[in-house]
């Protein structure tokens, strides 16, 4: 195993072995790493919301949070010595494939023999650099995640200093690639772990779905260490094709010590259907930029969002849904139910541009507050070009509900069955939409899991 | 008998402004009583500060159920020494289904813990869905009723037939009817009315709070009480209901002493 640093020759030596294109994007991507400056909470509006927002005081705001961060605390690592020990975990036992890695190193990769005779392609990334060059080239941060942001969305930065920095060091991650026509019905099951103490995870996700085809993937992103500092920096990059249908959940349940950063970019073609669910645990600070790109005509994408904060978390996402094309629909739904001093902010963005006519995007916000102490800011937003749209946008924060609590308590509920209750029908409308029973079950668990401690 | 409800001399106010003045009151399993008072006399301020709701503040006084003093106890440990409230308002939860909340409730109150801790042992699905079933065809509350949230987009007729279902389900020894008729059409004031006189027995005494003598007539109260201003000022037979029926509350607060102006309706 090599530890490394996020240094310019560490870079040197993950790209050693790696193709000459690779090489040079991780060294693009290094520079534009080192000119951007650590994002400054006070300065820059984008980050603005990503510390501690109850105080005015800008002084406190930055030692809060992101002044605790500092790179140089966390490592990147090549040729980690699996721990092979790591069990696969028993709920794959049905899935068609299963990808399991450990501190950003692979450990296991199953497919079904079926999806493999269909060229289906699922590896982790550093195979599939290897065995799938063209692909890899022509997808891997050029179209959706790319260091130079092509969204208009101005909630979601232009240059990001840690998409530079996933660029520069990824490890790990995988490439789902679904070949045109090919329906695989039972779901796929990815399982990223960190376990190191102060390890830095930089997987990269890349679901290629052609045309026609249809996929499933339920992924899972935890810890097995509960003490463990880490990093995480991470894409995810999502490509429904021409008709396709792509369903993609996340389950983010790192511990309280992992700071937390990603971009994930969906892009949807015509015709084209996608249901993508985030569900967010855990985390100490996370930032997570999330937009899909309606591209072809009649593209339709579904955006659901579970989290669930507690202790002293702080989560900050920022969403976008840009229409391109005429007769496109998107329809977000963001829901956070936040316990102790958590603080939550959430900013979407509708963009629409002026050749989408007829499009439908919705857009909303929801926050239940468990205690007083706990903090939601949202942010919802349109920019509209077009004449023929529908929108909708809402956003709500509330405290939970003195009557509700004793309506539900006269009826021998105890206070605690009794919040269960108003969370869990406070989630009811995102689970309801929620396409697998195995997954809201594996969802309501962690809520339950939240609720408990 | 250790099931009676006990109020002695109550004194309840709500931010800071007394509403209950000094309340008497004993209701025992097995009995009907009706109470009867102008908007704003503190009856629902009665149910409320009864059941625990923490805006509700008891200044003093007793209330004995069970043979114990209730006021020291959370709602649902109350709810579990058998204390039933039916909301004249009740509370939405949306996202929370009737049955799946029902199995809860009704598995808290049975089971045999006293403490008011939690009990995660459910009643087994099939048997409640059969109970809730059995119970839901006797009120005549139609089936789709289990799986809606909670009085979510409920009519108000919808609302309290779900009240009188739950008051079916969770078998309590007293139950506190708070205006249960109003907002009902005459069908369903019928309704509402045979199916709780048909639950009335020598397990279940009830207290009515009701505007209208329309319900009496299908369960009639051994005892009327009238509460004037946070007070009940007079008690009687079913001949009281007649009395107000004819001739309003006026002659009654010339009586006792109180304006009309200290009134606020609520509605
Ligand atoms: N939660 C509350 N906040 C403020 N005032 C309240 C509250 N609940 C009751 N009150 C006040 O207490 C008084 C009694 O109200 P209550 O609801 O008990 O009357 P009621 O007899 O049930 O009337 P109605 O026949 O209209 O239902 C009223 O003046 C009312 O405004
Ligand atoms: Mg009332």
């Amino acid at each position: 195993m090599q530890k490394g640093d996020f240094s310019k020759d560490f870079v040197e030596k993950i790209a050693q072995d790696e193709p000459q294109w690779m090489r040079e994007r991780r060294l693009e991507a290094y520079a534009l790493y080192e000119s951007l400056p650590m994002p400054h909470t006070t300065e820059d509006d984008i980050w603005r919301r990503t510390v501690d927002m109850r105080t005015q005081d800008y002084w406190r705001r930055t030692r809060r949070h992101l002044r605790g961060f500092a790179v140089e605390n966390y490592h990147p690592a090549i040729g980690l010595n699996g721990d092979t020990s790591v069990e696969v975990p028993k709920d794959s036992e049905d899935a068609a494939g299963v990808i399991l890695q450990l501190d950003g190193q692979h450990q296991h990769t199953s497919l079904s023999a079926e999806l493999e005779k269909q060229d289906v392609y699922f590896a982790d990334l550093n195979t599939a650099l290897k065995e799938r060059d063209e692909l890899l080239r022509d997808y891997f941060m050029t179209k959706a995640v790319t260091l130079e942001t092509t969204l208009k969305s101005g909630n979601i930065a232009t240059r990001n200093k840690f998409d530079a920095l996933h660029g520069a060091f990824w490890q790990g991650g995988y490439v789902l690639y679904v070949p045109k026509g090919v329906r695989v019905g039972v779901p796929l099951r990815v399982y990223i772990r960190l376990a190191e103490e102060q390890h830095a995870d930089l997987s990269h996700i890349l679901v290629i779905a052609e045309e026609n085809s249809e996929v499933v993937i339920l992924e899972d992103n935890s810890s097995m260490n509960q003490e463990a500092g880490g990093l995480h920096s991470g894409a995810v990059e999502i490509f429904a094709g021409q008709n396709a249908n792509v369903t993609y959940v996340q389950v983010q349940n790192w511990n309280r010590q992992v700071w937390n950063f990603a971009s994930h970019r969906a892009v949807v073609s015509k015709d084209a259907h996608l249901c993508w669910v985030t569900a967010t645990f855990g985390g100490r600070l996370n930032k997570l930029n999330q937009a899909i790109v309606l591209e072809g005509n009649g593209a339709n994408a579904q955006m659901l969002g579970l989290a669930f904060t507690d202790a002293r978390q702080h989560l900050d996402v920022s969403t976008a849904q840009e229409h391109v094309s005429p007769h496109t629909s998107s329809d977000l739904l963001y829901r956070t139910v936040l316990k102790d001093r958590s603080q939550t902010a959430w900013g979407g963005n509708i963009y629409v541009y002026p050749a989408a006519n007829y499009t439908d995007a919705y857009q909303k916000n929801d926050n239940l507050l468990l205690s007083e102490r706990a903090h939601a800011d949202t942010l919802p937003g349109l920019e509209i070009q077009a004449h023929e749209v529908r929108c909708t946008h809402g956003a709500t924060a509330g405290k939970i509900d003195t009557d509700q609590v004793f309506y539900l308590m006269s009826r021998g509920l105890t206070y605690a069955q009794a919040e269960k209750l108003i969370v869990d029908g406070f989630f009811e409308p995102v689970m309801e939409r929620v396409p697998m029973e195995s997954v809201r079950e594996e969802l309501q668990e962690f809520v339950s899991r939240k609720l408990e401690t | 008998m250790c099931n009676d409800l006990i109020i002695q001399d109550l004194h309840v106010s709500v931010q800071g402004n007394p509403i209950i003045k000094g309340l008497n009151l004993t209701v025992k399993q097995g009995e009907v009583h009706a109470l009867m008072g102008p908007n704003g006399s503190g009856k629902s301020t009665l149910a409320k500060g009864l059941m625990g709701h923490p805006f509700y503040e008891v200044d003093s006084g007793e209330v004995i159920f069970n043979g114990i003093d209730v006021l020291e106890l959370e709602p649902n440990e109350r709810a579990k020494l058998g204390l039933f409230l039916a909301f004249q308002y009740p509370t939405a939860i949306p996202g929370v289904s009737l049955a799946n909340f029902l199995r809860i409730a009704a598995s808290a109150v049975r089971s045999a813990e006293t403490n008011g801790s939690e009990n995660n042992e459910l009643i087994p699905m099939r048997e409640f869905r059969k109970e809730l079933r059995a119970k839901m065809t006797q009120l005549g509350v139609d089936d789709s009723f289990a799986r809606r949230y909670l009085n979510d987009g409920f009519s108000g007729g919808e609302m309290k037939r779900a009240e009188i279902l739950q008051l079916a389900m969770l078998e309590p020894k007293i139950a506190i009817l708070d205006e249960t008729d109003s907002g009902l059409d005459i069908d369903a004031v019928r309704i509402v009315g045979e199916s709780v006189s048909s639950l009335v027995g020598p397990e279940l005494g009830v207290l009515i709070i009701t505007h209208y003598p329309r319900l009496l007539d299908y369960i009639r109260p051994q005892f009327v009480h009238i509460l004037l201003d946070g007070r009940i000022v007079e008690s009687g037979g079913w001949e009281l209901t007649q009395v107000l029926e004819a001739e309003g509350y006026d002659p009654m607060r010339e009586k006792y002493g109180i304006a009309e102006t200290v009134q606020e309706n609520t509605i």
